[in-house]
């Protein structure tokens, strides 16, 4: 059974895990989805949330402005497969990013804290082109 | 394996540890600086200025012809640079001079912010003389300031950042994120880039290998080396430079203070004299550490040896001082001062040395947590390895021999070597009288709404900010995830976003591997508390949280995260969530309500800084050790008996205002609720059961 002891201003109550068995019948509900504190990488409204701590510093970077028009662009980019008219951007992007090795390092071994910012771009070509590439796998099975 | 904890809360108040200005500084030398009238400036900056022939221009000329040859030039760059806002003039300089006959079509409107900076120019260009650049500039002299005469500092900047500290860089990142291709002009007093601070007083003591130490970097639990300083130098752009980057960048001024700042004039006013017109302001000059008269009266030769910590400097001199010492003093008991007793005191182990901590308050953190934890908590500070001395304080301090004799208020005589000083911060506003800057008289920093604004234009986050705080009330915070929170959405303001302080900050500390706690909120000793423990077991330590989510920066910040993507988004389904996601954004404890919230939310409560576990051996064999009892040491409950895991509620008027969750990991965003209902409630016990004590026991 629980205890409780007081010492001045402060109480203390001791529970043990059959005291907290019941459910709470405090009035809050907490809700982990509904956490509008922090709205993700995509906001309510389906555009891209730039200031998203999970970009890092992705798109405030010297890169950032190429980073945003090559993500951007995937992100609304409604060909087939998704992403694939957005090379230029991509190409850009890299173009600028590997002016600052330090900041996007493309080598995956070495000791950088960049260096999940460039794998995620790096990524992202990858899974365009995977994405080619069983589309181009499922056309060719359709049209059999 | 230390967390971060958050910086002192402002607690004792020492006397200030001024500085003075001479009222020289404010002059400009010369009078020539004031090269264009306020009025003239402020029309320039926002329309189509190039037809006009400005009536200052003559004036630059007049005043330039009194100086030397470079600062001539300097002064009538300096004047362009305002007329057409720094970094449109630059470009429209260099097009017009590139090719004469091919002015381009939209040379009527200079837009103010001109976004539209020249081609990246990584030599310096050869100067070229205007021909029909005439066309542009009516005014234009033959010959015109190039490159190489251009200021080191530029005269204008569309961001100015007044401070170069994490609610900076906070807010750089944030205007960047914004506004890609924005120029930020960063202006601090500190000859360093900027740094984060927790690890100066957690990781950087627990690494061994000193190798990283003295370049600043620490090593995560994974392997991977991380710096304190937040960018490498690579990523910031010259000063001088910062105009010509097509995509904008930050560039950061070294060394410089700025003395005040001309909020209708918009204009910030350097310690040299040098001037820059900027179109938002931050100010994020954080504070000073105090210091008690007894040290400030003392003896140069005790003062020598007394160190007020705050910075890489004061960590530099410290880590130094403590291979050698064989006793020293640390006068404070709060975060700062507890922390630095407990890394001392690991040092201690290996070495001669002896820690004495010393303070006021009946035990560490006497102003955070209610007394019962506080004793339990100084318990702790010993079994670190520690002499911890409550309710003490110097009296008087002399020098004899070599050391530095303290005499306290118990009559006791202690001899040290050298003396750490940690209690308290006081908030820079030393540019608020000048600048007509409200100053909080409450809580000290500058006065601003909940958008974080103190005039218009001006904005001022971190430790130097007294702001509205829409479900607390006004408030000044001196933690390091505060400082990012609130720098972060200074920047967003400064770029439009109008928002209000809203998502609480919250810290953290860790006190060996046994001990940890998170908190939110007003965390005030002298607040009624209700807490509800549990009996800890094993799994409840952060050294287990730690093993078994493979996570040890838990204090990364939201800034500092590493990209990744979430996978319940659309375009993470490109996106790989193959990407080794860091730990602090990875789902860390299924089971756990609190930490399904997702990559983002989890990954928002790591804010407290960088720094963070170091491996397990070392801390492990610490705590080890038995607890040094003193003589008028009150009796603790024993480590890990009563108070093994729980939550604490602060109350105000029967509403819980701060939670400090004990102990108890991954819980953060249902405290973060708890504080934003702010209803009243009526059985505490039913609130904590939200918090699923007794999770990991089965």
């Amino acid at each position: 059974m629980s205890y409780c002891r007081e010492q001045g201003k402060d109480k203390i109550i001791f529970v043990t895990k059959e005291d907290h068995e019941s459910p709470s019948t405090a009035d809050i509900t907490y809700n982990p989805e509904e956490d509008d504190d922090s709205p993700g990488l995509i906001l309510p409204n389906g555009e891209i949330n730039w200031q998203c701590p999970c970009l890092g510093g992705m798109a405030s970077g010297p890169c950032g402005e190429p980073f945003k028009e090559a993500f951007s662009c995937f992100h609304y980019s409604q060909a087939e497969p998704k992403g694939s008219d957005c090379i230029e951007e991509f190409r850009s992007m890299q173009e600028c990013m590997s002016k600052y090795p330090e900041l996007y390092p493309f080598d995956k071994d070495e000791d950088n804290d960049k260096e999940e910012q460039t794998k995620t771009t790096t990524t992202v070509e990858q899974k365009t082109s995977e994405e080619v590439a069983v589309t181009k796998e499922s056309t060719a099975t359709r049209a059999s | 394996m230390f967390r971060v904890a958050g910086s002192v809360t402002a607690s004792r108040l020492s006397a200030v540890c001024c500085r003075t200005v001479t009222a020289k500084q404010f002059q400009v030398h010369g009078a020539s600086l004031h090269v264009l009238s306020s009025e003239t400036s402020r029309k320039s900056r926002n329309g189509p200025a190039h037809h006009r022939i400005p009536p200052s221009w003559q004036s630059v000329r007049t005043m330039a012809s009194a100086g030397d040859s470079q600062a001539k030039i300097n002064y009538i760059f300096y004047g362009l640079a305002v007329l057409f806002g720094g970094g449109g003039i630059i470009y429209y300089m260099r097009e017009t001079s590139k090719d004469g006959n091919k002015t381009k079509k939209s040379t009527a409107a200079v837009p103010a912010e001109s976004k539209e900076a020249t081609e990246p120019v990584s030599e310096k260009p050869t100067s070229e003389t205007t021909k029909s650049g005439k066309k542009l500039l009516d005014a234009m002299p033959q010959s015109y300031p190039d490159y190489e005469v251009m200021p080191d500092i530029p005269g204008h900047a569309k961001y100015l950042l007044i401070g170069g500290g994490t609610a900076s860089f906070a807010a750089f990142r944030a205007i960047r994120a914004s506004d890609a291709k924005a120029q930020v002009l960063v202006v601090t007093e500190e000859e360093e880039l900027p740094y984060m601070r927790p690890p100066l007083s957690k990781e950087l003591w627990y690494s061994d290998e000193p190798k990283l130490v003295e370049k600043l970097k620490f090593k995560q639990w994974n392997g991977k080396e991380r710096s304190v300083y937040y960018n490498p130098p690579s990523f910031y752009v010259e000063p001088k430079e910062l105009a010509y980057q097509e995509n904008g960048g930050v560039a950061v001024v070294k060394g410089r203070k700025v003395m005040k700042l001309d909020p209708q004039k918009q204009v910030a006013v350097l310690d040299n004299g040098w001037e820059i017109f900027y179109d938002k302001v931050l100010i994020a000059t954080g504070g000073r550490p105090r210091n008690i008269p007894v040290f400030e009266r003392a003896s140069q030769e005790v003062k020598d040896r007394v160190t007020l910590f705050r910075g890489i400097k004061d960590f530099k001199r410290l880590d130094e001082v403590s291979r050698n010492a064989s006793t020293i003093v640390v006068v404070g008991g709060g975060f700062l001062g507890s922390e630095l007793t407990c890394a001392l005191g690991k040092r201690s182990r290996d070495s001669s040395l002896k820690v004495i901590q010393m303070f006021p308050e009946p035990g560490n953190m006497g102003k955070v947590l209610p007394e019962y934890l506080s004793q339990w908590t100084t318990a702790k500070v010993r079994g670190e390895g520690a002499t911890v001395k409550p309710e003490t304080f110097v009296k008087r301090a002399r020098f004899s021999d070599g050391k530095v004799i303290l005499k306290l208020n118990t009559g006791e005589e202690i001899s040290t070597d050298h003396v750490v000083v940690a209690v308290g911060l006081e908030p820079n506003t030393e540019l608020a009288k000048e600048s007509g800057l409200e100053v909080d008289d409450t809580y000290g920093g500058f006065r601003v709404n909940a958008e974080l604004e103190a005039r218009s234009d001006i904005w001022v986050a971190g430790d130097a900010s007294s702001f509205y705080d829409i479900k607390l009330g006004r408030r000044r915070v001196e933690h390091h995830d505060h400082a990012v929170v609130s720098g972060r959405l200074a920047g967003e303001n400064m770029t439009g976003a109008r928002k209000p302080y809203w998502h609480q900050s919250m810290f953290w500390s860790d006190l060996g591997p046994d001990v940890g706690y998170e908190a939110i909120g007003i965390v005030d000793s002298s607040l009624p508390t209700v807490a509800v423990f549990a009996k800890a077991t094993e799994k409840d330590t952060p050294k287990a949280v730690v093993e078994e989510t493979g996570e040890s920066l838990r204090s990364v910040t939201e800034t500092e995260a590493e990209a990744t993507l979430p996978t319940k988004e659309e375009t993470v389904a490109a996106v790989s969530g193959e990407t080794t996601a860091p730990p602090e954004v990875e789902i860390k404890d299924p089971s756990d309500p609190a930490s399904a919230t997702g990559v983002e939310p989890s990954a928002s409560e790591k804010t407290e800084s960088a720094t963070d576990e170091e491996p397990a051996p070392d801390v492990e064999a610490a705590a080890k050790l038995v607890a040094e009892v003193e003589t008028e040491n009150r009796v603790a409950p024993t480590p890990k008996e009563d108070y093994g895991k729980g939550v604490i509620f602060y109350l105000r008027d029967d509403i819980i205002v701060g939670i400090v969750l004990w102990n108890l990991f991954n819980r953060m965003p249902i405290a973060r609720k708890i504080i934003k209902e702010g209803k009243q409630h009526q059985d505490l016990a039913e609130v904590a059961k939200l918090f699923d004590l007794h999770a990991d026991e089965d």
